[in-house]
């Protein structure tokens, strides 16, 4: 499959994350559409891994060109698991103050 | 290497004295202990003494520049325990943790100040956000303080998606993490690239608070406790600065003349938006945060001009800004009235304060003799010396006169109103910390060359 559709499945689900983060009101739902931006990357990152492998391997198949990507990968994964711990942990203690989840409340603190 | 490794050792040390000590002071005597030594081991890196050889394949470089910054931050925080330590211990029941936490934020400055790939400096930047997304909620059942953090975490993990999003593009056009292997010359941009970068200026403008994506910072300063907001708006904020221009020196240097005029748009949104903001503030705390906004907008002038002098001017500023911000933070957290009224008549009670807060006050406005003058005089020089857009120069002088007004508010309270004794308690040693630190503010405003000679190295 040509690159291209990788790329536009992954700047697809990434738009779907911004404007979720955008326009929802729920912490948690916001949440889930950062999570939906972080995995697009991992999808792209990861194509493109296969990309410059592809264009390598022509010269030399034993190359390792664009492993590195898919390194990153994990790292990414490990770094938003940390953020879940910390970002769940977060809206639980928000939830047991005001009973909501609701990002309206925020509005509160600009006065 | 030293410091990246032993800061998160003590880190994991200072969650142990937690759970091994009763008593809560302990936790800050080893935490203070542990910041001299790590500025020990700085220090020795800086001789030549390596206590770790670790092969990191040209991921880390451990520059001069790096080092001198690093031994900024860890003096400054030195000053923050001694002054704050204290306070910090009476946010929550688990002082140890918050030690802890400081330190990890500690190793992320460490790799941020050095990275030399885009992995480097994505994790070093989430070692330094993940934290700070705990330390902000740390007043657990102040809804202020949860309000702050869940903002902060929102704000701040989607500005890592952004980022990420423009460290994948980066990579998709050229087919490496390395900083320096991108080859991101004039002759070769194509799409990709450039949304690469505009999506990594995004994200860490969003980090640094510039306008137009500040809009969370003052929520956030002023919500969470006062203690972690001394840390955030000085430590922290000047870290964020060091990755942001390094970045943009060894990614992008050579398309300098591509984005120049986008970051001297966002370095003029800043200073004026944050200034004149600042001007309309009645709280102490949340006139310091939009200040941060505004001195964020001068540090700007370092990435836009990409020049010695703006490096230079960079590790001056580090040190001219967060010395006196911690300074009046200390103050202000032992204040019962954070507007500007509650310091009305301070002088005739505290004589000594009052005079320190001026002196730190001036350093902020950018006076003469005080570290904040040559801060400001370098970033200025910088951008003149970049020879484009001399209107942004211009801006940045305006701007410095407007913040004298709000600066002086509180000086023209604590020495011109009649008011109430605050009846804040401050220890000797509390007082000759502050001393020592108002001399630091003065010596670096008579003679920064000291510091400014060890980039030399």
């Amino acid at each position: 499959m040509p690159i291209n559709y990788y790329i536009f499945l992954a700047i697809t689900l990434f738009c779907i994350g911004i404007v979720g983060v955008l326009t929802r009101r729920n912490a948690i739902i916001i949440f889930m559409c950062i999570e939906l931006m972080l995995n697009a990357v991992n999808i792209l990152l990861v194509a493109f891994s296969k990309m410059h492998y592809l264009a390598a391997a022509t010269a030399n198949p034993a190359t390792n060109v664009g492993s590195e990507a898919q390194l990153f990968v994990f790292f990414i994964m490990v770094v938003a698991a940390a953020e879940v711990t910390v970002g769940l942990a977060i809206i639980v203690m928000m939830y047991r103050n005001i009973h909501s989840v609701d990002i309206n409340f925020l509005n509160r603190l600009k006065h | 290497m030293n410091v990246i490794i032993l800061s998160a050792i003590l880190g994991v040390i200072m969650m142990y004295t937690g759970v091994m000590s009763k008593n809560k002071s302990t936790a800050r005597y080893v935490a203070t202990a542990g910041i001299l030594a790590l500025i020990g081991a700085n220090w020795l890196e800086f001789a030549g003494v390596n206590f770790f050889n670790i092969d990191t394949r040209g991921m880390l470089e451990f520059t001069s520049f790096g080092l001198v910054f690093n031994l900024i931050i860890l003096v400054c925080t030195l000053v923050y325990f001694l002054l704050s330590g204290k306070d910090l211990e009476e946010v929550g029941a688990n002082a140890a943790d918050y030690f802890a936490l400081i330190f990890f934020i500690l190793t992320g400055i460490a790799i941020v100040s050095a990275f030399k790939t885009m992995l480097m400096l994505f994790i070093g930047i989430e070692i330094i956000s993940i934290p700070l997304y705990i330390l902000a909620g740390s007043d657990k059942k102040n809804l202020r303080s949860n309000e702050a953090a869940l903002k902060y975490f929102l704000m701040g993990s989607f500005s890592t998606g952004l980022m990420l999003m423009g460290i994948a593009l980066l990579y998709g056009a050229t087919g490496t993490f390395y900083t320096d292997g991108m080859y991101l010359g004039l002759g070769n941009i194509t799409v990709m690239k450039m949304a690469g970068l505009v999506l990594l200026m995004i994200s860490l403008g969003f980090k640094v608070s510039a306008v137009p994506f500040h809009f969370w910072t003052p929520d956030v300063y002023d919500g969470s406790p006062t203690v972690f907001t001394s840390f955030m708006a000085t430590i922290v904020k000047a870290a964020f600065f060091i990755a942001f221009l390094l970045l943009f020196e060894n990614a992008f240097g050579r398309m300098h003349s591509e984005w120049q005029f986008a970051m001297a748009l966002i370095t003029a949104a800043t200073l004026i938006i944050g200034n004149i903001t600042a001007v309309f503030q009645q709280s102490v705390k949340r006139m310091l945060a939009y200040s941060s906004i505004a001195q964020a907008g001068f540090m700007l002038l370092a990435i836009f001009a990409l020049n010695n002098i703006g490096k230079q001017g960079l590790i001056l500023y580090t040190a001219a800004y967060s010395l006196p911000t911690i300074g009046i933070f200390a103050v202000l957290m032992r204040m019962k009235d954070y507007t500007y009224e509650g310091f009305n008549g301070f002088a005739k009670h505290q004589p000594l304060l009052a005079a320190l807060l001026a002196v730190f006050l001036f350093s902020l406005a950018g006076i003469p003799l005080t570290g904040g003058f040559f801060a400001k005089y370098y970033m200025l020089v910088a951008a003149m010396k970049n020879g484009a857009m001399f209107w942004l120069v211009i801006i940045g002088v305006c701007c410095a006169a407007i913040s004298v007004y709000y600066y002086f508010r509180i000086i023209q309270a604590m020495y011109f109103r009649e008011g109430a004794d605050p009846g804040i308690q401050v220890s000797e040693g509390f007082k000759t910390v502050l001393v020592l630190t108002a001399v630091l503010v003065i010596i670096l405003g008579v003679h920064p060359d000291w510091l400014l000679h060890l980039l030399d190295n």
